[in-house]
């Protein structure tokens, strides 16, 4: 079965595959909730702190698989825990380099520890590392969905705040906010995401979800909305198109979603500023 | 823009033997002062003398050591909505590409939780405070496109997008040329005449405020001396209240220079 010219038959052909749809249906929720997280974290320049809580979701994630759970529960929890860990060190504790790098570091360790407990060692670590989506249960896609959904809520709530308090801190706290809640709401938001995109671009990749989709998006935007939108609609083309290529090719998943959105990165970063804010501008 | 117009008679600020400081460690004490309505106070004093520990009271950030302080007859608490404020070194990253009505509207409904529809009006009133300081022209460009002197339009807009009654500016002149902060100055004197709206503003050098002033709060040696700028900057009143000899001396086109306490040169 090859890559024909009638891409409807291609769908039909792929989406015959369990495999193939439950990987699309899991990237689908993933590229969205990353897209939207995404652009929190860029605004925040938090983005070493997702790929720390990444890192220690690899710990969770080993954990996970030695005692024979789905490795997306050890992701959720330590990533969880690990978020709540960085807000209490303070708020400003995402631009806490050397403490965080220190505790993610260890976490890798213990990841590797768990690792090599367990007896399928290789394929295991590889697929928690650069992910395995094509390989992803259905009870894996039904715990993307209802964190995808958790999240969503929960930025439909704080949306406002959030972004009032992640762009002018001062003013914010000034105002009332409570910046703290804030902070440890959004490093929730972060773990979650962190845990579910994990399973599509695995611990290593997760900036080519989190972080470059929506970093591509806030120079193509000036209002927040449009910026979310484009960032969501970037990783959702890169998801989509990275399965859809490796459904032909016999690369990784994770390759082509990083490569794709690496190429638009690279195209977005060589025009000046001054040329791509005249798109949005014509559209009021 | 509708004005909230004050209770006759209302004083914004008071204070009675207000010491301030951190615990363990007074910034300033003994200090009593009142601001009313309409009035355009600058606050100047030598760099770390606690001005900006003055805002952090009024903005019930930090509490006082002792005595009192009220503004608007009550006791300073955070999220007052008729308080405008500017901090101190208050940069966008260059990285922030977001437009400026974007920053003022989120000033005037970015403490509301969940969905809400009344997005357009707001959009307009956050435009208005944008024409209010000549700044229409500059709502869809990117913060990080702006220079020093937009960037403090716009936060000044950002300030005044709620309509509040009293102004906390600090330093908003430290980063701009002698010409941009003289237009800045005229901008907020406009503002505190048109809105009469009080004005608290921080700066380091009080020659380019002199002409506007209504009252003058200087900051130092962990006291506080307040009054109009003709009672308070003269050498034998700082004298008496610094227990040094300081001198003031006044230029032909009536700048002025404070000798004698540490750190703070007029002319700067």
């Amino acid at each position: 079965m090859g890559f024909n010219a009638n891409l409807l038959i291609d769908l039909q052909q792929m989406l015959q595959y369990q495999f193939m749809q439950h990987a699309f249906e899991a990237g689908t929720f993933v590229a969205i909730i990353a897209g939207i997280i995404g652009y929190f974290v860029v605004l925040r320049r938090s983005s070493f702190a997702a790929h720390a809580l990444s890192h220690i979701g690899f710990a969770g994630a080993a954990g996970a698989v030695l005692v024979g759970v789905s490795p997306v529960f050890g992701l959720l929890l330590f990533t969880t825990v690990g978020g709540m860990g960085i807000t209490a060190l303070g708020p400003r504790a995402s631009h806490r380099d050397v403490q965080i790098g220190t505790v993610l570091a260890f976490m890798l360790g213990l990841g590797v520890l768990f690792i090599s407990l367990y007896t399928g060692y290789a394929t295991e670590a590889y697929s928690i590392l650069f992910g395995e989506i094509l390989g992803i249960s259905s009870i894996d896609v039904l715990v993307t969905a209802v964190a995808g959904l958790i999240i969503l809520c929960i930025v439909a709530v704080v949306f406002r705040p959030l972004l009032f308090a992640s762009l002018d801190e001062d003013v914010a706290e000034a105002k009332g906010l409570p910046m703290h809640l804030l902070g440890m709401i959004f490093m929730l938001l972060v773990a979650l995401a962190t845990s579910i995109a994990v399973q599509v671009v695995g611990v290593l990749l997760i900036f080519s979800l989190m972080v470059t989709p929506a970093a591509i998006a806030s120079r193509l935007a000036k209002r927040p909305w449009r910026a979310i939108i484009a960032s969501v609609v970037i990783s959702l083309t890169a998801t989509w198109l990275g399965l859809f290529i490796a459904f032909y090719e016999p690369y990784p998943v994770s390759f082509f979603i990083t490569t794709i959105v690496f190429v638009l990165y690279l195209a977005i970063r060589f025009i000046p500023q001054s040329l791509l804010d005249r798109v949005p501008g014509k559209f009021p | 823009m509708t004005v909230t117009v004050a209770a006759a008679g209302e004083e914004i600020v008071i204070a009675e033997n207000l010491k301030a400081g951190y615990s363990g460690k007074t910034v300033w004490q003994d200090a009593s002062f009142g601001f009313d309505r309409g009035e355009f106070v600058a606050i100047i004093g030598p760099n770390g003398a606690g001005k900006t520990t003055l805002f952090r009271l009024l903005l019930g950030l930090q509490q006082p050591l002792s005595g009192t302080l009220r503004i608007f007859n009550s006791p300073p608490k955070r999220g007052n909505p008729r308080i405008g404020y500017v901090p101190q070194r208050h940069l966008i990253d260059n990285e922030t590409n977001i437009e400026c009505l974007e920053l003022v509207h989120l000033a005037l409904c970015g403490q509301r939780w969940g969905f809400h529809t009344s997005a357009r009006v707001e959009r307009s009133t956050a435009l208005r405070a944008l024409e209010a300081v000549g700044a229409a022209d500059l709502a869809h460009r990117s913060l990080s496109a702006l220079s020093g002197g937009e960037l403090q339009r716009i936060f000044l807009a950002e300030a005044l997008v709620s309509n509040p009654d009293i102004l906390l500016l600090d330093e908003p002149l430290a980063n701009l040329d002698i010409r941009r902060g003289r237009e800045l100055v005229q901008l907020v004197n406009g503002v505190v005449r048109s809105r009469n709206v009080t004005a608290l503003l921080v700066a380091h050098d009080i020659n380019p405020l002199l002409p506007f002033l209504d009252k003058v709060v200087y900051i130092a040696n962990g006291k506080v001396a307040t009054g109009r700028p003709k009672e308070v900057l003269t050498s034998e009143r700082l004298t008496a209240l610094y227990e040094v000899q300081v001198e003031v001396i006044r230029d032909s086109r009536g700048n002025v220079a404070i000798i004698g306490i540490e750190d703070y040169h007029g002319d700067e």
